[in-house]
């Protein structure tokens, strides 16, 4: 295990490398499934590469929608903790998924789009794709 | 086509566990079940956490915990009502998480399905560790049923437990 790092110091580091992998390094469920996560000036997309043991489907093959679910947890609590840079690592008072088609075997994006950032909730609209014509 | 072969539903559900990978990895297992209702057990890992300070594991594994759960109690619900193997996907899933998993102790994922209609399976469930009234998450979602034949031959004998001559004439027929 790793020892106790300061989550806003490791915000900060990372908004002036502006890399975030750094974060994801540290939750050891993020490196489980393999997520990744990458810049694109203010934008954060997160990727989770094909990984043949996150499978749940073995017919398809398709993606667990559980793993699905657990990519875009992830990529909001470190889109919350980007934009906030708070010392603390938020926590999931609910979530919803809509599975709009299956997630096959095959690289996954997320993007997070912060709807309301209250003092002590806030609201989060995830999408995840795999090709890039419709969600 | 209703299935004839005298399956027990704890090895159904092992069997329909046991052919997903990611499960396998976060080595679930089947607790318990009763008509309807299907209890699986996580067992808890350090590779598995979602706050490296406290040691809680990540919501995304109770959601998986509970989304197999679900479909395992959809498929175990199919099968006791229709006498027919059919993999149903998930169309939504709302969590609810009402307290952090305490670390060091497995999570037992509860889930029923309440109501089976011609298209959707409608199920409820909770995770839990010490005490079923002290949940850890309670999740609502429904599921797509699907055409029993889009199982796969191979996966249908997985699920059945069976590669013996009989069972194969039998799924030769179905298909």
């Amino acid at each position: 295990m790793t020892t106790a790092v300061s989550v806003k110091q490791l915000i900060k580091q990372a908004k002036s490398d502006n890399d975030f992998s750094g974060l994801l390094q540290h939750v050891p469920y993020a490196k489980f499934i393999g997520m990744q996560v990458e810049s694109f000036g203010d934008e954060l997309v997160f990727k989770l590469p094909a990984n043949p043991n996150n499978i749940g489907n073995p017919v398809l093959p398709a993606i667990h929608g559980g793993v699905i679910a657990g990519f875009m947890e992830m990529s909001a609590i470190v889109q919350l903790m980007v934009l906030m840079q708070t010392d603390s690592v938020p926590k999931i008072v609910d979530f919803a998924i809509d599975y709009l088609r299956a997630g096959y075997h095959k690289d996954s994006f997320v993007e997070c789009k912060i709807t309301r950032q209250g003092r002590r909730v806030a609201n989060v609209n995830i999408n995840c794709w795999q090709t890039s014509d419709i969600y | 086509m209703p299935i004839t072969a005298q399956i027990d539903l704890p090895d159904l559900a092992t069997r329909f566990i046991g052919q997903l990978a990611h499960c396998q990895r976060l080595g679930l297992t089947v607790h318990h079940i009763e008509t309807n209702k299907v209890e699986l057990k996580l067992p808890y890992s350090t590779d598995l956490v979602g706050y490296p300070d406290t040691g809680v594991v990540h919501g995304g594994v109770i959601t998986t915990l509970i989304d197999t759960a679900c479909g395992c109690a959809v498929v175990c619900a199919i099968f006791e009502q229709f006498q027919s193997l059919e993999i149903s996907p998930t169309l939504d899933l709302r969590v609810d998480y009402m307290r952090p998993a305490e670390p060091h102790k497995p999570i037992y994922g509860l889930a029923e399905c309440y109501k089976l209609t011609s298209n959707i399976a409608f199920v409820r469930a909770l995770a839990y560790q010490d005490d079923v009234e002290q949940p850890i998450a309670h999740a609502v979602a429904t599921f797509m049923r699907i055409s029993a034949e889009m199982v796969g031959d191979e996966f249908r004998q997985a699920l059945l437990g069976q590669v013996d001559t009989q069972a194969s004439a039998k799924d030769g027929q179905q298909s």
